[in-house]
């Protein structure tokens, strides 16, 4: 059909142009214009038609659905064939129909945040509405037992009032990501400065991408490696201390996100470093500075705010990261100080909500779309901190390449 | 002669062991790191690898019409321990494709139990000793063996260890990853191209570009709430679905590709632009018969690399229950699928030891795949890389 209407367009404008008229626009044009504004009618029934039959409004028989967006077609296609003259400006006519499809393209990241936030929001304050909000923030129980039950569809059981405090599943989730960043920080940030200080450039364009491979390396993958591997070792270690560990501890699984952050920080901050202008580095040197101590007290103190920026970002990559918490931390909302004890994380408990065969309404999955609206708002001024140092980074030092 | 010397600074020698010591500690962080991933993969290789064997035993059996209805009446209880259950079940459909077998003896190649197959690569097993002597006897008189394992690369998943295979969830990545893909390129290109091409630099740029870069950073898990939310509560579409699957990931994986392709757009330079607008043409023709073709590699790139992230994404798709039991490869994208990755978090949660390696297994070739991804993508990127 949209080829048919573009041969007919292009056919109609060279029957003009034989005519000896002067035309605004290539024959091909007149093609293009054609097929885009017969096309568009008829996508535009379908789409129509689609939703309403998503949203069980109408049902339509979807032979209906294309002959109707056929008949438009058609319908539009003679209109325009007959419309179409000389003084027709094809080329800017398609020319804003690309740029308002192109334009439709963009909103739909705009779309998508808000739908995040409007679904969150929205359970959110389903989830309110039935439990205190301040039990919520303050309260250190966490026991949704009945909730489940409940949810379940066995709600006459008898057991103790849901409990949803979430203060130890806060609690648990940033001391797992003090762990990891205790592990990450050093480690990448060193890495940064032999890659990108120490390293000739031959070595640096061999280990960056190994790092990226790190960096790429699914985290469910790290969740099995944190629960197989370094979770027996870590117990057999303490256990020939003598001291007792569980298997699913905040320790292993802190480490294991740790190791999973290092490639994040170390590659940003190598960014951040290599692009601290040299003209720095050479006045230090020529007062006398050895390299270690130009790096340590010019370069680095310069390139602060991009080494920071980038542990933020690593922060927010580790308040979210669901797999290896999940395999590996635990699920017992546990406030403890011990890292060896299994403790658990804002996103574990999501998960655990969502997976089981609970009502959609029910308490306990709208308490997961509370403690993602938490999520949300936390990672989300983390990033935008993080974006502002960035900046400010940019505006020191002019560079662009970041 | 140290007093002689203008250029002596007493505590040089402290400071430049100082800067030795920083230099070594830099050096020993980057190495560490790198070990890090030498010992991962090391582990996952020496863990993965013998689940491409699998242990199979020589049987005898007298085949009736009675076996057909109960093949389990054929074993005794020692060799039941010893051959698979799922085997012994699919026996009478072998003998059904086989009419000829009825009334004969057979002497066929069984699929081992998963303890046995334990025993036999020397794993810590649950055999008890008077079946270790059976093994041994079979061992003995060449009657059992380890064989590539079929099983693995072309059946579903099963509750039945010995009898899990990767397939399905391979089959529901491959359907999962055309979804997001035919969402997430289009949709990402062209809000590239607006972004970089035609957008007037005023509010509404801005609001989209800050939350581009939002898209970016929020937590993978979050979008599997919103899939949840939107897509399956309110929107209708089937649970545990490639459809939902690829829906939520093509949201997930749009700012990814949207930066990358914004920055190949961005690198080819604007003497081409000024050129086409001297000629005359319109905005649109230059981006699409000369910007476009110039920037298309990188953009392949970028997706190619969003592609990579998201074949290895689990969190949201958990969310959207892509964890199904899920025994056949599913053919369209709206029947119940797993994906790779929701596969190896099911697996590792098994008790059976079996499954240990064969969720190692599934992560050795999912990491295959990444690696293979990345690899054209850097290829991609070195070939078409043109310095202006």
């Amino acid at each position: 059909m949209l080829f048919i209407a573009f041969i007919v367009g292009k056919g109609r404008a060279i029957s003009i142009r034989a005519k000896g008229l002067k035309m605004h626009s290539q024959p091909d044009q007149y093609g293009w214009f054609v097929t885009l504004y017969t096309g568009l009618p008829a996508m535009m029934v379908g789409v129509v038609g689609v939703f309403l039959s998503l949203f069980g409004v109408a049902s339509i028989p979807p032979l209906m659905l294309i002959g109707a967006a056929l008949a438009l077609a058609a319908f539009s296609l003679y209109g325009l064939s007959v419309k179409m003259n000389e003084k027709t400006k094809a080329r800017d006519l398609v020319e804003n129909f690309i740029k308002g499809l192109l334009l439709l393209a963009a909103f739909i990241s705009i779309i998508t945040t808000f739908g995040i936030l409007f679904s969150i929001v929205f359970e959110a304050f389903h989830f309110f509405q039935r439990e205190s909000f301040i039990g919520f923030v303050f309260g250190t129980t966490w026991d949704p037992d009945s909730a489940f039950l409940a949810g379940a569809g066995r709600g006459h059981e008898d057991v103790a009032a849901a409990k949803f405090g979430a203060v130890p599943i806060f609690a648990g989730t940033f001391y797992i990501t003090a762990i990891a960043m205790a592990v990450a920080v050093p480690i990448g940030l060193l890495s940064a400065i032999y890659l990108a200080e120490y390293a000739s450039d031959k070595a640096r364009n061999r280990i960056k991408p190994a790092l990226e491979i790190l960096a790429g390396i699914p985290t469910v993958v790290y969740g099995f490696f944190a629960a197989i591997t370094v979770a027996p070792l870590l117990v057999n270690f303490f256990r020939s201390l003598g001291i007792d560990a569980s298997f699913e501890s905040a320790l292993g699984a802190g480490i294991v996100m740790g190791i999973m952050i290092i490639p994040i920080i170390a590659s940003l901050s190598d960014d951040v470093i290599s692009s601290v202008p040299n003209n720095i580095r050479n006045g230090s040197l020529a007062l006398g500075m050895n390299k270690a101590e130009t790096i340590k007290f010019v370069v680095l103190p310069s390139a602060m705010p991009g080494v920071i920026a980038a542990v933020l970002l690593g922060v927010s990559r580790a308040l979210g990261e669901t797999m290896i918490v999940v395999m590996a931390a635990g699920l017992r909302p546990n406030l403890s100080w011990n890292p060896l004890d299994d403790m658990t994380t804002v996103t574990v408990k999501i998960v655990q909500a969502m997976v089981g065969d609970q009502a959609f309404d029910s308490s306990l999955t709208l308490a997961a779309f509370a403690l993602g609206l938490v999520l949300f708002v936390v990672t989300l001024i983390i990033n935008v901190i993080s974006v502002y140092l960035i900046r400010s980074f940019h505006k020191k030092y002019k560079v662009s390449n970041l | 002669m140290k007093q002689n010397d203008y250029f002596y600074i007493p505590q040089i020698k402290k400071r430049n062991q100082k800067a030795a010591a920083f230099k070594g500690l830099a050096a020993a962080a980057l190495a560490t790191s790198l070990a890090f991933l030498g010992l991962f993969l090391f582990d996952m290789v020496r863990q993965g690898l013998p689940a491409l064997k699998q242990a199979y035993v020589k049987v005898d059996i007298a085949i009736t019409e009675a076996t057909l209805q109960n093949p389990y009446a054929e074993f005794d209880r020692e060799s039941l321990a010893i051959i698979s259950r799922a085997w012994v079940r699919g026996l009478p459909q072998m003998i059904e494709e086989n009419p000829q077998w009825i009334g004969t003896t057979q002497t066929l190649w069984a699929l081992a139990a998963a303890e046995t197959d334990q025993y036999m690569k020397g794993k810590q097993n649950r055999l008890r000793e008077n079946q270790i002597q059976i093994v041994e006897k079979l061992k003995s008189d060449a009657k059992i063996e380890l064989r590539f394992n079929k099983i693995f690369f072309f059946t579903g998943d099963s509750k039945i260890p010995e009898n899990a295979g990767f397939f399905s969830a391979i089959m529901g990545s491959v359907l999962t990853m055309l979804v997001t893909m035919v969402i997430a390129m289009p949709i990402g290109i062209m809000t590239a191209i607006y972004l970089e091409e035609f957008a007037p630099d005023n509010r509404l740029t801005q609001l989209i570009e800050i939350n581009i870069n939002n898209l970016a950073a929020i937590p993978s898990i979050l979008f599997g709430l919103l899939g949840l939310a939107i897509f399956i509560n309110f929107f209708g579409v089937p649970r545990s679905s490639p459809l939902v699957g690829g829906m939520t990931l093509a949201l997930m994986s749009l700012p990814i590709i949207i930066v990358s392709s914004k920055a190949a757009l961005k690198s080819v330079p604007d003497s081409i632009r000024q050129a086409g607008f001297g000629l005359g043409l319109t905005r649109w023709q230059i981006v699409k018969d000369h910007v476009l073709p110039m920037a298309l590699p990188g953009m392949l790139t970028g997706s190619i690399i969003a592609l990579a992230q998201a074949i290895g994404e689990t969190a949201p798709l958990i969310m959207v229950g892509m964890i199904a039991f899920v025994p056949d490869a599913a053919t369209s994208i709206f029947e119940a699928a797993t994906v790779m990755p929701a596969q190896i978090y099911t697996w590792s949660g098994m008790p059976e030891k079996m499954y240990i390696e064969k969720t190692a297994a599934g992560i050795l070739v999912l990491l295959t795949i990444l690696l293979s991804l990345n690899t054209v993508a850097i290829f991609l990127r070195r070939k078409y890389m043109k310095k202006w």
